[in-house]
């Protein structure tokens, strides 16, 4: 266990040390930072002495591993457009991001999982069909045009839930949060469904054709030969037997949550990473972007592996595999 | 050569299915229309001389206080909402085309070194590859479209829009199609005419070029067709988020995002009217591709 943990951490470091070499290119070497710090007038003084400030003058490679060891500090400078550090505004925006995804993610399995089973169980119901021609829409619409219909119908036409923002917030230590108001959960419905609806569809057909498989095998028809309630060859024999590619995916799909939240949070308006992501691209704030970069790289990295660990619970077999290596 | 054409695998299975006759004739609508935008449209929606504010926000002409000549109804600018549509359509598809070609050949030609020459260059490019395909393809070009706009002045950038977001989108799509082409490479290199080549002393790049190479095209084409709705999606995406084609030379994604300015006031035919012809288009080339990949080759389904 130990020694598999270890190895997918080693495999996870080259992934992690590129994009920080990426982050840091881009870091030092698009658009002088030099020049966009000192402004319009300075001396030759002021200038040598930034850039020794910066290190700028010391070897690539010394400079590389200053900015690893500063990332891993969490410095990343100041933001070009805003002027403060970037790690307070990154912390200042996160919770709104994470409560957006952990919404979306929760709201596609809650959904996403039973719809799944049920047109799996009952392919030729007409409910099936409406379920299934639903997720031809919901992969066929692009996210921002989600969010747009979602705006017109429910904010515009309706008027029952805002368009806009995250609504009043509670403050808890350092994190911002929506959950405990009336109007900060008002605001969350419509950008959880504009961003987990995709991936509702996907694990809903995914859940669907795995549960179609294993309904075909053996060992169901044996249950059912032995006399076992529905219930118990539905939900204990055939469902678990579908989850280890739902966790997969699902867990896959949370990485792409949280990087489609840069859409969901432009259409919303919502105060997260994405936003601060997105409006530091048009202005071209290096460091910020650097940041949000390396941090999305390692969500990425720290999902893929807890997806690892993951199948190693569910699925005995693998334990079995490793053991005999 | 038509009835023969007329009595193949791929005519019947085409008119097998009505789902794909349908989304030929929509993806056939909706190309042409952007062909032949400055023939086909109602007005020139770039020729300012023609716009006046007093036609600014026009709705449909079905609907009360309609014009008949803004089918579609007109935006703030007085600009008839269907011929931007048409005008926009042009450069979503331009885009769209032009970065599935760029990426198919850089996957092509990728693909084709790491799987024939092997060792260290395989190695660094399958890693590349495996790196890039961690995150999702749209943020990528979002990351080559933020650096360009680091590098270059605005005004500049603006200039060259369209050759920044084809460049972003198709860069950020080679992996799959690298991936792929390597993996048939891999085969086809050990097949007997590959060594028999070698043997007659044939050049490496002319056995890769004009001996593997058509051998190993047929699953990129197919590849090729699937990724064009996702190009085109991903420059929406590009666009709406305000980094891809600027107002100055708007596609569809850009139009939906200037629309959307208007829809909390009410006028939601601004926005809505280019979204359904984005979801019409690329919603008919999947269904196309879709079916093209199941007519041509069974196996991959």
């Amino acid at each position: 266990m130990t020694a598999f943990i270890l190895a997918r951490l080693l495999q996870a470091v080259p992934v992690v040390l590129t994009v920080a070499l990426i982050s840091f290119l881009m870091f030092t070497y698009v658009g002088d930072p030099v020049a966009i710090m000192l402004g319009q007038d300075f001396t030759e003084q002021q200038r040598t002495q930034l850039i020794h400030e910066l290190g700028l003058d010391q070897p690539i490679l010394m400079q590389f591993a200053r900015f690893v060891g500063n990332a891993l500090r969490g410095e990343f400078g100041l933001s070009y457009r805003l002027s403060r550090p970037v790690a307070e505004l990154i912390a200042e925006r996160a919770p709104a991001t994470l409560e957006l995804a952990g919404c979306a993610a929760l709201f596609a399995l809650a959904l996403g999982l039973p719809m799944g089973v049920y047109t799996g169980l009952y392919r030729n119901s007409w409910l099936s069909r409406v379920f299934l021609t639903f997720s031809l829409i919901g992969v066929s619409l692009p996210t921002f045009l989600i969010g747009i219909l979602l705006i017109l119908v429910f904010s515009v036409w309706l008027g029952w839930l805002p368009s806009f923002g995250r609504g009043d917030t509670v403050q808890l230590g350092w994190w911002s949060t929506g959950l405990l108001t009336l109007s900060g959960l008002k605001a969350l419905v419509l950008p959880s469904i504009t961003l987990g609806l995709f991936q509702l569809t996907l694990i809903m057909r995914l859940v669907r054709a795995e549960m179609l498989e294993v309904l075909r095998t053996d060992y169901i028809k044996f249950a059912r030969a032995r006399g076992l309630t529905d219930r118990a060859i539905n939900f204990g024999h055939a469902l678990k037997n579908t989850l280890v590619p739902v966790i997969t995916i699902a867990g896959l799909q949370l990485g792409g949550i949280i990087a489609f939240a840069i859409v969901t949070e432009t259409v919303f308006q919502w105060p997260g990473m994405g936003l601060l992501f997105i409006q530091s691209v048009g202005v071209a704030d290096i460091p910020v972007m650097a940041a949000y970069l390396l941090l999305i790289a390692l969500v990425f990295v720290a999902i893929n592996l807890i997806v690892d660990l993951l199948y190693y619970a569910v699925d005995p077999r693998l334990r079995i595999g490793r053991g005999g290596h | 050569m038509l009835a023969r054409a007329l009595d193949s695998d791929i005519w019947h299975s085409f008119r097998g299915s009505p789902i794909t006759m349908v989304s030929a004739v929509v993806a056939l609508i909706c190309i042409a229309g952007a062909m032949l935008a400055p023939w086909l449209a109602p007005s020139d929606p770039f020729d300012l001389a023609s716009l006046s504010l007093g036609d600014a926000f026009k709705p449909p002409r079905w609907s009360d206080g309609g014009d008949p000549a803004f089918p579609l109804g007109s935006d703030g600018q007085g600009r008839d909402v269907l011929s931007a549509i048409m005008y926009g359509g042009r450069v979503s598809l331009l885009v769209g085309f032009a970065a599935v070609l760029l990426s198919t050949l850089l996957g092509l030609g990728l693909g084709l070194l790491a799987g024939y020459v092997g060792g260290a260059l395989d190695a660094v490019l399958m890693r590349i590859a495996d790196i890039q395909l961690t995150f999702p393809g749209f943020l990528i070009a979002l990351l080559i479209d933020g650096v360009v706009r680091a590098v270059l002045p605005a005004e500049v950038h603006d200039r060259i829009a369209l050759l920044v977001v084809i460049c972003a989108i198709g860069i950020s799509a080679w992996p799959s199609i690298a991936r792929t082409v390597r993996g048939s490479t891999l085969v086809e290199r050990n097949k007997e005419y590959v060594l028999a080549a070698r043997i007659i002393g044939v050049p490496a790049w002319r056995i890769m070029l004009s001996h593997v190479l058509p051998n190993v095209l047929g699953p990129v084409l197919v590849i090729a067709t699937l990724n064009l709705s996702g190009a085109i999606l991903a420059e929406a995406t590009l666009s709406f988020l305000g980094v891809g084609m600027p107002p100055t030379q708007p596609s569809l994604g850009t139009l939906i995002r200037i629309g959307n300015d208007f829809l909390l006031s009410g006028e939601w035919w601004i926005t809505l009217f280019p979204g359904a012809a984005l979801v019409a288009l690329v919603l008919s080339v999947n269904l196309l591709g879709d079916w093209l990949r199941d007519a041509l080759n069974p196996r991959l389904r």
